[in-house]
């Protein structure tokens, strides 16, 4: 099934439960696999139009009011174009929002480089009180959902809404701000978050085969980090490799760099290379910008260096 | 109306001046521009509970134009949300009461304002959530001349008349001046009355929005337009920095600006002694 199958899912059973549950689209609730909601939930799904800023301070005069809105748009107009609003309407005022952005990085493929945010990771990162959640598959996601809806508070779901490859178990319980260890390892960490995730376990296998075990850690929640988890699996194995679908700066590179800035461990980076997107499939992308299986061996050996 | 109407607002403008001649700076002038507006709303039209600011169902008014925040909580202590001393904490590092309005610092504060354009949204989506709770809640919201050259106003006067929220009631503190120059030199807004109705929003124009009648009168308007599936602008034709000439003289430079505690004892002698002469007039008439 789609991600956004899953999320829309999701959502119409938080609703069905709770009337305070509302959704406020930007006139991309198709893209978000909502559009369906809108008959069986007319109270509670709101279409703003194409007013992204609009759309994320009605949803904290909402949240004023005791609703809890799930907003959502393209990766990069949920998040960049309406900055402000979220630091101020939302995290500064308190708002208990839910901020849901689709098609993050290279996943937004034919829409190319305009709809592609390598940096909202970052952007939202560094506001204050800010929950950074993405998921890596079917199973996680729905794990997640009604966690972040009982988390009080505004967090934001960057969410890849096609269809993924499965990654976590059926009986996967997600503990919000906790990593998930995917592979236990001995010589080299990888801190992994969203999109590359298959791809890097594909690689721990490979490199496997040359002797070489590689810790699979998937950081979920990138803030705030599981600083613990990640300084625990980094001092034992001394070797430490991020891989993402975000610029190496500003998401969860610099996250892990932040958690273990006091531990003299060399941390190696592998993201978009501090670079604006561009058109094309998701095979042909994840070459450009480095992100196959392949790369990920190469960099985790020169991590191992 | 109700002649007690004037000595509050009297009150309203006074404290405001106090706190912010006590702190020694402040943004005056767009502060005592809406005193008759604030208090129009505190006194008379609002369904408030001061002991119970967070009342269900409660009237409530979003100030999007939150540097007006030392006018808001003059009002405020007058209602009796706050004792009037807390008004010299203004701006002051610890204070409940900071330069612009925050719902999570002051009792009373409806929602945190202060970056142009983001309240009155989120007014309108109070707006909404009142519509979906059911609970016969009148929302007001106030927002600048010079805030409405923010796109994201026009975005809600959009969305507000499409959802036709007929229980929001905005106000215009339409004092032609912003920070840089006139708001007509700088990116003119003329004419609002009639893009408020191109956007599909009853208007109002109140030609003198600093005169408490007038004031009163508009609001017991729109609240008459309930039922009508339009939101109501109220546009209020007001003097920037009123009541205090000096401060008027300064035309632009009275957004922001030093204010010192003899200036402010000196305006409010001279308010008081103006509005006891106007009561003993009204006396022998």
């Amino acid at each position: 099934m789609e991600m956004r199958a899953a999320y829309a899912q999701c959502l119409a059973q938080m609703m069905e439960a709770d009337r305070h549950v509302v959704v406020l689209d930007a006139d991309l609730s198709k893209a978000s696999g909502t559009r369906g909601l809108y008959e069986r939930f007319p109270e509670q799904m709101f279409d703003c139009g194409i007013a992204e800023q609009n759309m994320a301070s009605i949803a904290a005069g909402l949240a004023s009011y005791g609703f809890t809105p799930w907003i959502e748009s393209f990766t990069p107009f949920a998040t960049r174009r309406i900055c402000d609003q979220i630091a101020i309407s939302i995290a500064y005022a308190g708002m208990n929002v839910k901020i849901v952005g689709t098609d993050p990085g290279i996943s937004a493929e034919l829409n190319g480089g305009t709809h592609m945010s390598m940096e909202d990771i970052g952007v939202l990162r560094s506001i204050p009180g800010m929950v950074i959640v993405e998921p890596v598959d079917e199973v996680q996601l729905r794990a997640a959902m009604p966690v972040l809806q009982a988390y009080k508070g505004p967090a934001y779901l960057r969410l890849f809404r096609k269809e993924t490859e499965k990654v976590f178990p059926d009986d996967y319980r997600f503990e919000l701000f906790k990593a998930d260890l995917l592979r236990e390892g001995r010589d080299l960490s990888i801190f992994v978050s969203g999109l590359p995730s298959a791809d890097t376990l594909r690689a721990a296998d490979m490199l496997a085969k040359e002797g070489i075990l590689a810790e699979v850690i998937n950081v979920h929640t990138i803030k705030p980090i599981d600083r613990e988890s990640v300084i625990a699996s980094a001092r034992k194995t001394e070797h430490v490799l991020t891989v993402e679908n975000h610029n190496v700066i500003g998401g969860l590179h610099s996250a892990v760099l932040e958690a273990l800035a006091a531990e003299r461990i060399p941390v190696c980076a592998l993201g978009i290379p501090d670079r604006f997107g561009e058109v094309g499939k998701l095979p042909y992308l994840k070459e450009v910008m480095g992100l196959t299986t392949e790369n990920i061996v190469r960099k985790a050996r020169e991590a191992l260096k | 109306m109700d002649t007690s109407l004037s000595q509050r607002c009297l009150d309203i403008r006074c404290d405001c001046l106090k706190a912010i001649g006590h702190l020694g700076v402040g943004h005056i002038g767009g502060s005592l521009s809406v005193v008759e507006l604030l208090t129009v709303l505190y006194f008379e039209a609002m369904n408030i509970d001061p002991s119970r600011p967070k009342m269900p169902g409660r009237d409530r008014f979003i100030c999007s134009k939150g540097h007006a925040g030392p006018a808001v909580y003059a009002a405020l202590a007058n209602r009796g949300y706050f004792p009037k001393e807390l008004l010299l904490t203004l701006n002051q590092g610890g204070t409940s009461l900071p330069s612009h309005c925050d719902m999570n610092r002051t009792p009373g504060i409806d929602m945190t304002t202060g970056s142009l354009g983001q309240g009155f949204s989120c007014a309108v989506g109070a707006a909404l959530g009142s519509k979906l709770e059911g609970d016969g809640a009148m929302i007001y919201t106030l927002i600048g001349d010079g805030e409405s050259q923010e796109g994201q106003v026009w975005e809600a006067a959009m969305f507000a008349a499409a959802k036709k929220l007929d229980h929001l009631i905005a106000f215009t503190d339409y004092n032609k001046l912003q920070i840089d120059d006139t708001v007509a030199k700088v990116n003119d807004i003329a004419p609002l009355d009639e893009k408020w109705r191109a956007f599909g929003w009853n208007v109002i124009n109140v030609e003198d929005g600093n005169d408490l009648l007038q004031v009163s009168q508009a609001v017991a308007q729109a609240k008459g337009f309930i039922g009508s599936g339009k939101p109501t602008m109220v546009i209020l034709n007001t003097v920037k920095g009123f009541g205090v000439p000096e401060i008027i003289a300064m035309g632009t430079g009275n957004h922001n600006c030093p204010f010192s505690e003899q200036q402010a004892d000196d305006a409010i002698r001279a308010l008081r002694e103006a509005f006891a002469a106007e009561a003993a007039k009204g006396k022998e008439a």
